[in-house]
């Protein structure tokens, strides 16, 4: 048994498929499309989600199949524009912001924190059906002709020189900015209100912490792009003037407002990823995480932060050399809450009982490309270097280490730490941690290039190159076929899991927290009895008793 | 006023534990009445945030450019109608009013008197729709609303415009007067934020007084009620902002 050093399997022998759960209690598809029950909205959004990764991901392979060679041949320039345009608004609106917090976060926040629900179940549910209406339209803005500004709508290109369709897509994220907005309200004033008995502040689990942070800029900083595309609407449409340097209008206006939302939105992304890390290091390294109040506070602290950084997207767009300054210095303070949480994660790790499943394969892969990503973001912080980097290769580079190498390897961590609550079944262990590598691999090959080809120079959002870019994009396209292969891969074997996994039992991975401490699947309810908080959050010992004790019980009963 | 003065918790304590039993209008996944109360009532607070969030795009808008061009805000604020405003300002907290003793009948549990503040709120929410759209009015026939035909008459010919004439307006520079139609561009997307939010409001009262007819809100279930008085206050002090800030500008 010598994998039993490496990958920890749990005793399944007596793990039983509960007959009822939330799954099976009713039946038909409107029982799905009216439910208001957390678990099957949180199934709903990762079936559409899913959708949506899949679009934005043939999106991401014709970009890079476009890049293989020099010359723009295998689509024209303004395809290309539309390409691109079309995988940043589904990577950033449809997937990565609600990616987490719709998914994980909805399913497992109220099952953590001891309730029976959300406290906002109908509103939990229109959220999803405004995802879906802001999806829907997406769609139909591709099958309509596209949209090329990129996706941060930038002015005056939006509102006077391209026509594409700029309405439809800026509807469409109006709209799913008002599913992202219920999700984060919701999730307040659950985490307020719903928590169990003895359940305090500070015996709430890091990822519900994460998910706190992550909400209160969801609430805060969506409104805001609301109202800076509801003008840019009408400055298209009725031509107000707002934004329109004719008429006096400024079009630095609309960034600044754009990127009030649009930078938070990146802790938004990363936060809730960051909550699954947590949860998913504490459990493969059977050790409580190292300085809890810490990694709580920098959440907070990251949330807080990411209000007054916004403007260094901007730094060449003309705004004063102090601005300059000031959000350069505010930038790198960012800095500080996210190797506070690197760090802890580290003396986490330090004499703890590591094992190597699948999720914490995940996690390793994202400490590693989450430092690398954060890390290069210093460099783009520091105004002198970033008028170098901006609108280079290096910025792409450096949005999909932290994006993707972070975020997307954070999601998987997570789905596959709490596939077996979700779905009562084991994924097969041995393929998870080969596509796990491969995806690790391929994520590399892919995207370090783009770092080297960012130094050299070569400005992103263009269909042809130099031809001495031509290897590194080589590299780089071969990576993306490797990357692609293992979320096939994953896409494929959670799938006949369904089916054929192994019966996975209450708790696997003999973690702490409460929702490992009901069956899996969960009934509808999500616990027989109302549960009563009794020790602090990732205590083992709690646990080990817990065992011990039901053990003596079922040993005096027998007798 | 005499001996029905209960007050929310004795409602919800004689509908809640009567026989121990839950009332129906409690929610599977609450304990307790208290909870759920609490925290639809925190849901709104939040979502008043968000609201704020929302205007205060619009607000920071309005901040730089009066900032970068006061003459032309100043000229452009002249041709407002400071009556109807004033009167639209009144006619809102006159339902702000009834609003607010709506809730108090709903938390007494006085379904006339509820039925009658929410028909006394619907009403004043359509009057002040009324007015606003008499001012619209005004400007669509003055080519004062942005985009093609907007005209810059009133402000180069200062003469030629009642309203300007009537402020002692100077004729402005054409750099400066073009600057008057960012002043409407706000005036419209501020008041017609405003007025949308309005015209939500009074459809959610109008389905609302058919409930409240039903006693749907008089036998201890208030928070609906409570949370919509919440929005209705909230778009009424937004009004009040948007009067101060686009009306009475140089009006000392």
């Amino acid at each position: 048994m010598s994998t039993n050093t490496i990958v920890n399997n749990p005793d399944q022998s007596e793990a039983s498929f509960p007959k009822v759960n939330y799954l099976n209690q009713e039946y038909g598809l409107m029982s799905w499309l009216l439910t208001k029950d957390h678990k099957r909205i949180a199934i709903l959004y990762m079936i559409s989600l899913s959708f949506f990764f899949f679009l934005g991901g043939i999106m991401a392979g014709l970009i890079r199949l476009e890049l293989l060679t020099p010359q723009s041949d295998l689509m024209s320039s303004d395809t290309y524009n539309k390409v691109f345009t079309m995988h940043g608004v589904i990577m950033i609106f449809l997937f990565l912001v609600p990616s987490v917090p719709a998914t994980l976060g909805n399913f497992f926040i109220p099952m953590m924190i001891g309730a029976k629900d959300l406290a906002l179940p109908r509103i939990n549910l229109l959220s999803w059906y405004l995802y879906v209406i802001g999806g829907i339209l997406v769609i139909y803005t591709m099958i309509s002709g596209g949209v090329d500004t990129g996706w941060t709508f930038t002015t005056p290109l939006s509102t006077h020189y391209v026509n594409t369709n700029v309405i439809s897509t800026c509807f469409a994220v109006f709209i799913a900015g008002f599913s992202s907005i219920f999700t984060g309200l919701n999730f307040l004033v659950t985490i307020h209100k719903m928590r169990a008995p003895g359940m305090t502040w500070f015996r709430l689990p890091l990822f519900v912490w994460a998910h706190y942070a992550a909400s209160v800029q969801m609430v805060l900083a969506t409104p805001v792009v609301a109202i800076a595309i509801v003008l840019l609407m009408l400055e298209r449409t009725i031509g107000i003037g707002i934004f329109d340097p004719t008429k006096g209008g400024d079009p630095l206006l609309f960034q600044h407002l754009f990127w009030f939302y649009s930078h938070p939105a990146v802790y938004i992304m990363i936060l809730p990823g960051m909550g699954v890390i947590s949860e998913v290091i504490s459990t493969f390294s059977r050790k409580r995480v190292f300085g809890y109040t810490a990694v709580a506070f920098s959440s907070v602290a990251i949330a807080v932060f990411g209000f007054f950084v916004w403007a260094h997207h901007m730094f060449i767009m003309g705004i004063s050399n102090y601005a300059v300054l000031v959000f350069s210095l505010l930038s790198m303070l960012v800095a500080v809450p996210s190797a506070i949480k690197i760090f802890n994660w580290a003396f986490t790790l330090y004499k703890g009982s590591i094992t190597f499943e699948a999720p914490m394969l995940y996690a390793f892969g994202f400490l590693g490309l989450f430092t690398i990503g954060g890390m290069s973001g210093v460099f783009l912080g520091t105004a002198g270097t970033d008028i170098h980097f901006t609108e280079t290769y290096f910025i792409v580079a450096h949005f999909h280490f932290v994006m993707v190498g972070g975020m997307l390897m954070a999601f998987l961590a997570g789905i596959h730490f709490w596939w077996p609550k979700m779905t009562g079944r084991m994924y097969p262990e041995t393929l998870s941690q080969v596509a796990a590598v491969v995806t690790f691999i391929g994520f590399n090959l892919t995207f370090f290039p783009q770092f080297i080809l960012g130094m050299l120079g070569m400005p992103r959002r263009y269909a042809s190159y130099p031809p001495e870019f031509q290897g590194l994009n080589v590299l780089s396209t071969a990576g993306a076929s490797i990357l692609g292969v293992g979320y096939m891969l994953s896409v494929l074997y959670l799938l006949w899991s369904l089916k054929y996994g192994a019966v996975a039992g209450n708790n696997p991975w003999k973690a702490t927290g409460l929702e490992w401490q009901c069956q899996s699947p969960p009934l509808t309810e999500n616990f027989t009895e109302p549960p009563i908080m009794d020790h602090e959050a990732y205590d083992y010992a709690w646990l080990e008793r817990k065992s011990r004790d039901s053990r003596k019980e079922e040993v005096a009963s027998a007798e | 006023m005499q001996n029905n003065q209960a007050i929310v918790p004795a409602v919800l304590d004689q509908a809640g534990s009567e026989h121990g039993e839950h009332p129906s209008y409690l929610r599977h996944h609450f304990q307790t009445v208290e909870q759920q109360a609490d925290a639809s009532n925190f849901a709104m607070w939040l979502f008043l945030l968000t609201e704020v969030m929302f205007f205060g795009g619009l607000f920071t808008a309005y901040l730089i450019y009066r900032n970068w061009y006061f003459p032309a805000f100043v000229a452009g604020s002249h041709q407002l109608n400071v009556v109807w405003g004033t009167l639209n300002t009144l006619v809102l907290i006159l339902s702000s009013f009834t609003m607010a003793m709506g809730v108090w009948c709903a938390e007494t549990g006085r379904k006339t008197g509820l039925v009658l503040c929410l028909a006394l709120t619907f009403i004043l929410g359509i009057g002040f729709l009324g007015i606003k759209s008499v001012e619209y009015a005004e400007k669509i026939e003055k080519h004062h609303v942005p985009g093609l035909h907007y005209s810059l008459r009133s402000f180069l010919d200062p003469d030629s415009d009642a309203a300007a004439r009537a402020a002692g307006d100077k004729p402005m520079t054409p750099e400066m007067a073009v600057h008057t139609e960012l002043y409407f561009s706000l005036y419209f997307a501020m008041t017609g934020m405003h007025a949308l939010h309005m015209i939500v409001g009074i459809g959610i009262l109008g389905f609302m007084i058919f409930r409240a007819r039903a006693g749907a809100y008089t036998s201890g279930h208030v928070t609906f009620v409570e949370n919509f008085g919440l929005y209705w206050h909230f778009v009424d002090i937004v009004w009040i902002y948007l009067f101060a800030l686009l009306y009475l500008i140089s009006r000392h």
